[in-house]
């Protein structure tokens, strides 16, 4: 559970997604999907395995383009958006990838220092170190920093993930399957780095995950998405409230129940 | 992904489905190759990657192309000797071996030694890349993955396998050297200006041409099959395998092509 009280602005509206469609040939991921995530909010989607959910936070970041419908991140078109522009928009939008996706010929502090080198080339090399430092020691892994992402455990790769893409200092974050394949342990210290992402840097976030523990501990508000679109939306405890048929089936293969 | 709903019609494709899929890959290639021009072009330069990219295709190749070309050259001129000395013209075999070295063994050789060392190298270390989905994490950290990752390292091919070709050209023919040094004992001055007399603008030019458009070939070739890799880890050792036989195929293709324009020229 969440040790402190999320400063959230409903009335500010970051991402807005309204009935979105996404097809891979005959396949039909995304089928009309509709959220809102407001300032200082953790919005979790659960959904099982190849429901859309990270199809969703791809096209949300640009990695696709939708085929029906609008994504409006930080008041800006997605889909309508120039390279250049897409590529600013970015600056403030990270994504965590669910294996970390760090840069294998690199180490820890390579993979942090790169987004800055290329996007901050100001920044000097003194400016730079002190910001690896302070992101590496929230996330709590100031030791690594000579490793290299082989040397490190899922866990570790994760966390220096969420690192590498708050280096940035974004406005929302994108988690993709963060507890994804990590033990009981592991889990509870990324559902608490999240917090205190949230907490700290003040950042909106979309969880996407199938994990109820995470879900439960991270989020301010669920979606439960099944077969492309959205079937509950609201609070956890409102949503698994009258455990109905449509969301049980996901609910009985959790520890949580 | 989501399963597919039988009553869903399949779409038809649009000839056939293997031309279809045919027509899809040569647009995507043409559109790459463009993309490659557009970007390389633009600002920022990515000086420092490229740096280290030649080295990494130029250096590092360098051990193996100097054993190839210097065998080549020993073995080229053992193999002909027999035959020109059938007719008493030993004393032939430095124009021999220059011409048939820099016109076309260097240029081939260098080229083909690159396209399974650095294009299998390229094509496997992007596609697990790819299928890590650290391209995709470029992406969204607003860094340009086709710029410091694709254009630098077909910029490097296109450099360095001019230069290394010139320098398997050398090696090649110390090689031969060694082997005319102990038959005829002929002395070094002697067998290299009996070499380089026989050898035109053209043909030097010409090969550098080729040299220059090998490079290319097996940097863009790599790229693209690294760069657009599917199919977890099964796609990485595809795409190694793939880059090195299509790069192997266009260069004997361009080969062809150089050399009767050059015929034609001459």
């Amino acid at each position: 559970m969440k040790t402190f009280t999320p400063e959230i602005d409903w009335n500010n509206v970051v991402i807005s997604i309204k009935d979105l469609y996404k097809s891979f040939g005959n396949n039909h991921v995304l089928r009309g999907v509709d959220l809102e995530l407001h300032k200082g909010e953790n919005i979790v989607v659960l959904g099982r395995s190849g429901t859309g959910k990270s199809v969703l936070i791809k096209i949300i970041s640009g990695l696709l383009r939708q085929d029906e419908g609008t994504v409006n991140v930080l008041g800006q078109d997605v889909a309508a958006l120039s390279p250049q522009d897409l590529r600013a928009l970015r600056l403030k939008v990270g994504f965590c990838f669910q294996h970390g996706a760090l840069y294998d010929s690199m180490t820890v502090g390579q993979n942090l220092a790169f987004p800055l080198q290329r996007n901050e080339p100001g920044m000097s090399a003194e400016q730079r170190n002190k910001l690896v430092d302070i992101v590496l020691d929230a996330v709590g892994l100031s030791h690594t920093i000579d490793q290299m992402p082989a040397e490190l455990s899922g866990g570790q790769r994760k966390r220096i993930g969420i690192g590498r893409t708050l280096i940035l200092r974004p406005e929302i974050m994108l988690y993709d399957e963060p507890t994804a394949g990590l033990d009981p342990i592991t889990c509870t210290e990324i559902n608490n780095l999240i917090n205190e992402v949230q907490r700290r840097f003040h950042t909106s976030s979309i969880i996407i995950t199938h994990d109820l523990t995470c879900a439960k501990v991270t989020g301010d508000n669920i979606a439960v998405m099944k077969e492309g679109k959205f079937i509950r939306q609201g609070k956890f405890d409102d949503v698994f409230a009258d455990n109905d048929e449509l969301i049980k089936e996901f609910y009985d293969y959790n520890f949580i129940q | 992904m989501q399963q597919m709903d039988p009553n869903e019609q399949t779409e038809k494709p649009l000839i056939s489905k293997g031309l279809d899929a045919f027509f899809i890959g040569v647009y995507d290639i043409f559109r790459f190759i463009s993309r490659f021009f557009k970007e390389v072009l633009l600002p920022p330069f990515e000086i420092r990657e490229l740096i280290r990219q030649c080295f990494q295709v130029g250096y590092k190749s360098l051990a193996l192309i100097s054993l190839t070309g210097f065998i080549t050259g020993l073995v080229f001129t053992k193999q002909s000797r027999p035959s020109l000395a059938e007719f008493g013209a030993t004393s032939w075999l430095p124009s021999l071996i220059s011409i048939a070295v820099i016109r076309a063994l260097a240029p081939l050789v260098t080229a083909l030694i690159c396209a399974g060392k650095v294009g299998s190298s390229i094509g496997a270390e992007l596609a697990s890349m790819k299928v890590t989905e650290q391209i995709d994490a470029m992406e969204v950290s607003a860094i340009n993955p086709f710029k410091y990752l694709v254009v630098t390292r077909v910029l490097a091919c296109t450099i360095c396998l001019p230069l290394l070709m010139s320098y398997t050209a050398v090696v090649g023919l110390m090689g031969s050297y060694l082997d005319v040094h102990l038959n005829e004992q002929t002395s070094m001055v002697a067998f290299f200006q009996k070499a380089f007399e026989s050898i035109s603008f053209l043909d030097l030019g010409s090969s550098f041409v080729k040299a220059t458009v090998f490079g290319f070939t097996i940097g863009i070739v790599s790229a693209y099959q690294g760069y657009n890799a599917s199919q977890g880890t099964q796609g990485v050792g595809k795409a190694a395998n793939i880059s090195v036989v299509i790069s192997m195929f266009l260069i004997f293709i361009e080969e062809i092509v150089i050399v009767q324009i050059v015929n034609s020229i001459r």
